[in-house]
């Protein structure tokens, strides 16, 4: 909780700066602040027992101390990574308070025990977002990019209000342990609009995660928002809609699962195949990369199917978004650096172990993390999911999902083939940025490390 | 029951008001008219939020209701903004002309 309300002063304490004048102090504020609500965080997972605020509106359990660890660890390196390329902008305190507020918003999706912080806490993510996405104000591509997600966005927040608001119709309550309870008392003669309610919010939550066949906006605004917010949408904002998806899910809703797993099969199965036959075809790194999150919300959907609240699935599903988070900050690092002129294709990436031995080396173990191959942190990510899933009556789906990730290998190796055996292009200048090369440096080295000894994450519940 | 109709009227109306707005959004090419369809669903569930609070005498869904009409109020606020930028840069809100993020 402490680290929570941290959050939300920094961001009201980096809108002073801009009053103040005092631009200089912003990022070892911003730094500091993370670290001293990581510290907290810490001190909070050592006690016993998990107390809850607000009316029992918010509540800090192990699993949402854990979930916010990951996010704040990843913002920690996204502001470092964001630090040097808004260095020279005015609008760089405008930036760092938007995003500091949309992960106040992340991390309440963490911890909601209500539909009411659920829906305060998605929209605190989102609206930060949606100006984010659109923040290059000159170029079209990028306003179009936070249109698309404002409606978007929008109308999945109607679909998840109709679905609450029917929920509340039949069970008189917004908290989610007194929904569970309702459910357990009335198992067998809930009224239909009870399970309209259920369904309407698992499309909402797809839409979220963006699972297709609900996935259409992802690639179009991962593309046209500029890198660095790309970056934070799919790592952070990913991380946060799964926690709150599985809360949701396992906790309020699992009195009716035989309802929502026969949608969401179809969810996994349709990202599966239509995000890796995509991605197999785009040229665009972004929006190859746009489509490997959809397949990854995939991997992260059957942790949810095997429909299991026990310490494996928490485990799976935690190490997996720490593993794609740090694995996509490497790779939107590096893409950020390559793509400075605007050219965001495969081509970009010609002969950068030439230009650059040390980025090239990151992103190769970048996207073989994304694309699971053993020693880096990706590999054993798939394998939890796969181990997790192992006992469900939905084995096919593992079939599919070896399958499409051979699919996966194909479109992450273009790159690598691109940066070691194409010629270089000699035009193409790329500046050098310390800060930059830290951050990449260290989330490759946590890759490998998590990857080579995944005991200390994959154990962290213990039943 | 509320004042002798029975509550499934009132899903009923909502979950039509929904319709329209949801069918609005996809079909209209007008950004304004798209935000009022999204306005249309949002407030369909408030209706939907206060019969059900009159129906279970309780007043949680009546505060729901100003929560989503303060989110709903940012919302607009922001995309207003969005827009008028896109009509500095296009001179139009015709969703037709945000098309270029296509292969």
């Amino acid at each position: 909780m402490k680290g929570f309300l941290i959050i939300t002063a920094l961001g009201i304490i980096a809108m002073l700066l801009q009053v103040f004048k005092l631009k200089k102090l912003l990022l070892p504020i911003t730094v500091l602040g993370i670290l001293t609500a990581y510290v907290f965080n810490f001190l909070e997972w050592n006690q016993p027992f998990s107390i809850s605020y607000f009316e029992n509106m918010i509540a800090f359990d192990k699993v949402s101390l854990a979930f916010t660890g990951v996010i704040l660890a990843t913002a920690f390196f996204w502001f470092i990574l964001a630090s040097k390329s808004y260095e020279g902008e005015e609008s760089m305190i405008d930036h760092f308070a938007l995003v500091l507020f949309a992960l106040t918003g992340a991390i309440m999706l963490t911890s909601f025990k209500n539909m009411t912080t659920l829906f305060i806490g998605v929209e605190i993510m989102s609206i930060p977002l949606y100006v984010l996405a659109a923040s290059r104000k000159k170029d079209v591509l990028s306003n179009e990019a936070g249109f698309k997600y404002l409606i978007m966005g929008s109308f999945a927040s109607a679909f998840l209000l109709f679905g609450i608001a029917l929920i509340y119709g039949a069970s008189g309550s917004f908290d989610i342990n007194e929904i569970r309870a309702y459910i357990t008392a009335n198992q067998g003669e809930l009224p239909s609009f009870f399970y309209a309610g259920v369904v309407m919010m698992l499309i909402a939550m797809c839409f979220k995660v963006s699972a297709a066949p609900f996935h259409f906006w992802a690639p179009d605004v991962y593309h046209g928002s500029p890198t660095l917010i790309t970056a934070l949408m799919s790592t952070i904002v990913k991380t946060a809609a799964f926690a709150a998806f599985m809360r949701l899910f396992l906790i309020g809703f699992a009195g009716v699962s035989e309802i929502w797993t026969g949608i969401l099969v179809v969810v996994i199965a349709a990202s599966l195949i239509v995000a890796n036959l995509t991605a197999a075809v785009q040229t665009n790194v972004k929006r190859m990369l746009a489509f490997s999150s959809i397949s990854h919300a995939a991997f992260m959907l059957m942790v949810i199917l095997a429909n299991v609240r026990s310490s494996l699935s928490v485990n799976a599903i935690l190490y997996y978004s720490l593993a794609y988070s740090i694995g996509s900050i490497t790779a939107f690092g590096v893409m950020h650096r390559v793509s400075r002129n605007g050219n965001e294709t495969v081509d970009s990436f010609n002969g950068l172990s030439k230009r650059s031995p040390f980025l090239a080396v990151c992103m190769t173990i970048a996207m073989l993390s994304l694309a699971g191959i053993p020693i880096t942190s990706g590999f054993f990510a798939k394998y939890f999911v796969f181990t997790a899933m192992i006992g469900t009556a939905h084995k096919w789906l593992l079939i599919l999902a070896i399958l499409t990730s051979a699919v996966g290998v194909y479109y992450y190796f273009k790159v690598i083939i691109a940066m070691y055996f194409k010629a270089p292009d000699t035009t193409v200048e790329l500046n050098t940025d310390s800060s930059g090369n830290l951050v990449v440096l260290i989330t490759t080295i946590i890759t490998l490390v998590i990857g080579i000894v995944p005991g200390y994450i994959a154990e962290m519940f213990t039943s | 029951m509320i004042n002798g109709i029975s509550i499934n009227y009132y899903i009923l109306l909502s979950a039509i008001l929904f319709i329209i707005g949801a069918v609005g959004v996809m079909a209209r090419r007008n950004s304004i008219i798209i935000f009022m369809c999204i306005e249309l669903m949002l407030n369909a569930v408030n209706l939907l939020l206060v019969s059900f609070s009159t129906l279970h005498n309780d007043a949680k869904g009546q505060v729901f209701v100003f929560f989503i009409m303060a989110v709903a109020a940012a919302e607009v606020a922001v995309g207003l903004a969005i827009l008028s930028m896109i009509y500095r840069n296009v001179k139009s809100i015709d969703t037709d002309l945000l098309s270029n993020l296509k292969h």
